[in-house]
């Protein structure tokens, strides 16, 4: 074993041992850290990706002296390199781009806490990312929700706070499913490693014994996440979550966490039950309709608002819609459209809230629309990568969003029967209303100022627009290098399971 | 439906962990009261355990401490279980503690308990 | 006609007639020569009618929506919350039974030949002490076979602790003076809790070091009788709450203050990471490890399974006590 297949433990450990040392830290200290661990996380994965595409395949790295069904184990290929990379950069880029903002909106005693709880939302994607066993998936679903409510009411208003409760309830409700899911696969299969899960199941389904529980199982998994992930019935927290805490923190949670639990459920899907169980089973049709109806209920949502933020973040909703959907589809050409669009949602949702930021700032401090008018003109780098993030979201040619809904059409029109019809419906339906109100947005962004506006000097963050410019660069070469990633993504979704 | 009473009968312990679940879940989801809906959270979450631990129990066996004599597997009960609801029972403390920290700031600024009034008197804020 | 305008104005507004109204409704039936004054002087009637109509339309709205919000609070509030109920039976019976359908076609309880009691069972009561050198199996496993599992449960604990105190904790200074929320909670806890209370007192100085040291012998002892970290370090946490119910903060600050907390948790959780970083890279890289598990049954056996419970035993400990004055007073 090369020094370099140690790397999925070493940035877990990397990112845990951080946030263990940052509380007694002074804060200076601690932001250096913080951001420091997430660099190095991002060099470990650069090396890491090159050397998964000439190993050619998976690998199970043992967690402790003992193999497969007694230990604990990650597993290492190349989907899980590449998602792994993906989701740190977009975690390094929104660290350095909303430091200066964070810095000044909360409490100066209390930003040694953002910063562990910064590290720990890190260390619980990887595990999720890289895990090989149910039980640990479990106790990182649980880290990840407690640290994404501490990064929610890092700004202590009144609500942040109410959308935190509101958003502690669900994502409890959700991991409650989950851990009654675990129960059962346990009792029915007796192990708690993916791999000898999927043996066991495969031998049940071969002989047609517990169909019942097997499906119930699935049922529970996909509602369990999708109340997780904020999904159209159980959506009623984000839009005052993400509107109202710190840029960074809207960023990572939307961009991250959210991603890491769907990553979760495809991985479940692929290891443990196996894909061919999975689509020959009713339950994939509930994910169907849970993705359809998000669709459009946040792209409505999207539309009826008034500032700029809860606009952004009820087309996160929207777009969450669309991975649900497709996976609900049932093909591997589905997945793959998802888990593109999942790469490239992430870099372009994360953009759009750290660009949104600078452009209230631009404006007196204001997020609605009337205020922001003429905001692309005051201050240029954020007007410009916010339109670059509105485009992909619509999907304009050359940027990512445009190929990934052609990937998502591709996809559609492999299916059968009303299947087919609802999606591509959808699609086109969901298109018109991003289109209808992102480009209201970004045609507002560079309007003339309303009469009597008087533009007030504000605080400019050289980091910030350096970082935005990086994302902006990686959100062009998304889309330049599109038929790369998506056959990358093929490739690796073989030696997923 | 007699077989299906006699064998839930049977699985006594698995029976009274759903019942539980189902009142813990409801009380979660839908009571206004913040306190109700913690008591709710713990109910299910401790159905949740009961569940899992009634897992590892078969008839006429020891605990899993190994004494002197006897190392043979028909001997003890399964370990695997209690295990895992060692984890649960800290991770359900855990969270039970954030949301009652979270219900008190929450309290000192509605002064309410009610979740229903506090996401009004939200809307009426402006940031 | 008159009486006609004034009736409908009432019934629509439910105020009384102002002078200015029974003006306009005068003027309506005059002649419109009589109205005509001089230019300047209408113009500033009107202005003055102009802005008592405005502001007697808002506040006619302001009244609407009082109006509404008594409705709601009266009878809307009342149909949402029975359609709560309605619901709430609904969902709760629809899960019961839904699961219980499936419960009921799983494998037997209790029985020896269930899938769950198969090979990973066999191996960790028939090589377990070999292995691990412990003797209770459950420490074993979760202290050795499964210790990333554990791992991320003592950081569940620490996110959980980092959390409350982030939400609860009160600055206690600010520029070298005592700040105004710190004092009004101090006052409110003194106010508040019992003081210097003799049974309590006495009790404690009985019970606290027997809870204490039983504490720490459970947490010693995890790896041969039931026991461990968690079971220990909650039972030191509660001996630590109850000398503080009796002897107050100024008494338990003298040993235990958020520094000691923080150099504690800090100290426990990175010696944990540590010992598991090593077990875990020679593991994966196949290399020897220089732990031995030892004579199983001995107290000095099982590799590093009893500092690791030390450490956890140390961080529960903590964790409890500081749940407890968070919540009590917002400040350890």
């Amino acid at each position: 074993m090369q020094l370099v297949q140690n790397v999925p433990f070493f940035s877990i450990m990397l990112s845990m041992v951080s946030a263990i040392v940052t509380p007694v830290l002074p804060r200076r200290a601690a932001k250096w850290l913080s951001v420091g661990v997430v660099a190095a996380v991002v060099c470990l994965h650069i090396w890491f990706v090159p050397f998964m595409i000439s190993y050619g395949g998976s690998y199970n790295y043992m967690m402790g002296h003992f193999p497969a069904p007694w230990g604990n184990e990650l597993r290492a290929g190349l989907l899980e390199a590449a998602i792994a990379l993906a989701l740190s950069v977009v975690m390094l880029l929104s660290q350095l781009a909303g430091l200066n903002k964070l810095q000044r909106q909360i409490d100066p005693p209390k930003q040694g806490f953002f910063y562990v709880m910064c590290n720990l939302v890190m260390a619980g994607m990887l595990a999720l990312v890289y895990t090989n066993d149910l039980f640990t998936a479990y106790v990182f679903i649980e880290i990840l929700a407690l640290s994404s409510c501490a990064l929610m009411v890092a700004r202590q208003l009144g609500h942040t706070m109410v959308a935190s409760m509101r958003y502690m309830i669900l994502s409890l409700l959700g991991s409650g499913l989950v851990l009654i899911a675990i129960a059962l696969t346990y009792n029915l299969t007796g192990h708690l490693l993916m791999e000898n899960i999927h043996d066991v199941i495969a031998v049940y389904a071969a002989n047609g014994e517990y169909a019942l529980p097997i499906t119930v199982i699935i049922g529970l998994f996909i509602a369990g996440i999708a109340i997780k992930c904020g999904v159209f019935p159980f959506h009623m927290w984000l839009p005052d979550a993400y509107a109202y805490s710190t840029s960074a923190a809207s960023a990572v949670l939307s961009s991250v966490v959210s991603k890491a639990y769907f990553f979760l459920l495809v991985k479940i899907f692929y290891r443990v039950i196996g894909i061919d169980v999975i689509m020959s089973d009713m339950a994939l049709n509930l994910m169907l309709v849970l993705g359809i109806s998000s669709m459009i209920i946040g792209s409505l949502g999207a539309i009826r608002c008034l500032d700029i933020r809860r606009m952004v973040a009820y087309s996160s909703v929207s777009q969450m819609g669309y991975l649900f959907a497709w996976v609900g589809l049932g093909s591997e050409v589905g997945v793959a459209a998802a888990m593109f669009h999942m790469v490239v949602h992430a870099m372009c949702k994360s953009m759009l809230f750290l660009s949104v930021s600078p452009l209230c700032d631009a404006s007196g401090d204001s997020k609605r629309f009337i205020d922001l008018r003429g905001a692309g003109y005051r201050y240029v780098v954020p007007g410009i990568t916010f339109t670059l993030g509105a485009l992909s979201m619509v999907g304009i040619p050359i940027l990512g969003g445009f190929f990934s809904k052609i990937f998502f059409a591709e996809a559609a029109i492999s299916g059968t029967g009303w299947v087919q019809v609802a999606l591509l419906a959808a699609l086109a339906l969901s298109t018109l209303l991003n289109a209808f109100y992102f480009m209201h947005t970004v045609m507002g962004l560079y309007r003339k100022p309303r009469q009597g506006y008087e533009p007030q000097p504000f605080i400019k963050s050289a980091l910030a627009a350096a970082a935005l410019v990086v994302f902006g660069v990686v959100n062009l070469a998304i889309g330049f290098f599109a038929k790369d990633i998506i056959s990358f993504i093929t490739a690796g979704l073989q030696t997923f399971a | 439906m007699n077989g299906l009473l006699d064998s839930l009968w049977r699985h006594f312990d698995v029976t009274v962990a759903i019942l539980l679940f189902g009142i813990g879940f409801t009380t979660l989801l839908l009571h206004t009261n913040l306190i109700k809906k913690i008591i709710g959270l713990n109910i299910m979450e401790t159905a949740t355990f009961l569940f899992l631990t009634s897992q590892g129990y078969i008839a006429n066996r020891a605990a899993p401490i190994l004494m002197e004599g006897t190392r043979a597997v028909s001997g003890y009960v399964n370990p695997i279980p209690s295990g895992l609801v060692l984890t649960g029972i800290v991770v359900s403390v855990s969270v039970t503690a954030v949301m009652l920290a979270l219900t008190i700031r929450l309290y000192r600024r509605y002064h309410t308990l009610d979740i229903d009034s506090m996401t009004l008197m939200m809307k009426g804020e402006d940031e | 006609m008159k009486k006609k305008i004034a009736d409908s104005l009432r019934k629509r507004f439910y105020w009384e007639l102002s002078p200015l109204d029974e003006d306009m409704i005068a003027s309506l039936s005059e002649k419109p020569h009589e109205l005509t004054r001089s230019s300047n002087e209408a113009l500033e009637v009107l202005e003055d009618v102009r802005e008592v109509r405005v502001q007697r339309a808002q506040e006619q709205e302001q009244e609407m929506y009082r109006q509404i919000h008594r409705w709601s609070h009266a009878s809307g509030v009342k149909i949402i919350r029975s359609m709560y109920r309605v619901l709430a039976a609904v969902t709760c019976l629809g899960i019961v039974f839904f699961l219980l359908w499936t419960v009921n076609t799983l494998p037997p309880f209790g029985e020896p030949e269930n899938p769950y009691n198969n090979e990973v069972f066999a191996r960790y009561v028939e090589w377990g002490p070999d292995e691990t050198g412990a003797v209770n199996m459950v420490t074993g496993m979760i202290l050795d076979y499964r210790a990333f599992d554990t791992f991320g449960e003592a950081s569940v604990l620490f996110v959980a602790a980092c959390s409350v105190l982030f939400l609860l904790k009160l600055h206690d200074h600010k520029d070298g003076k005592p700040t105004k929320t710190w004092l009004e909670a101090e006052y409110d806890d003194r106010f508040h809790e019992p003081k210097n209370d003799q049974i309590l007192q006495f009790a404690a100085k009985l019970m606290v070091p027997v809870v204490l040291l039983f504490g720490f012998y459970v947490i010693l002892n995890g790896h041969i009788t039931p026991g461990g970290g968690f079971s220990g370090g909650a039972i030191m946490g509660a001996g630590l709450i109850l000398y503080l119910n009796a002897y107050g903060f100024k008494k338990t600050e003298r040993f235990f203050t958020y520094r000691t907390f923080q150099w504690i948790t800090f100290g426990s959780l990175l010696t944990y990471a540590g010992l598991k970083s090593y077990s875990f890279y020679t593991g994966a890289n196949h290399l020897e490890s220089f732990v031995s598990p030892g004579t199983p049954g001995n107290i000095l056996s099982a590799g590093f399974i009893l500092p690791l419970n030390l450490c956890v035993g140390l961080v529960v400990m903590c964790t409890m006590y500081v749940f407890y004055t968070l919540i009590r007073k917002g400040g350890v």
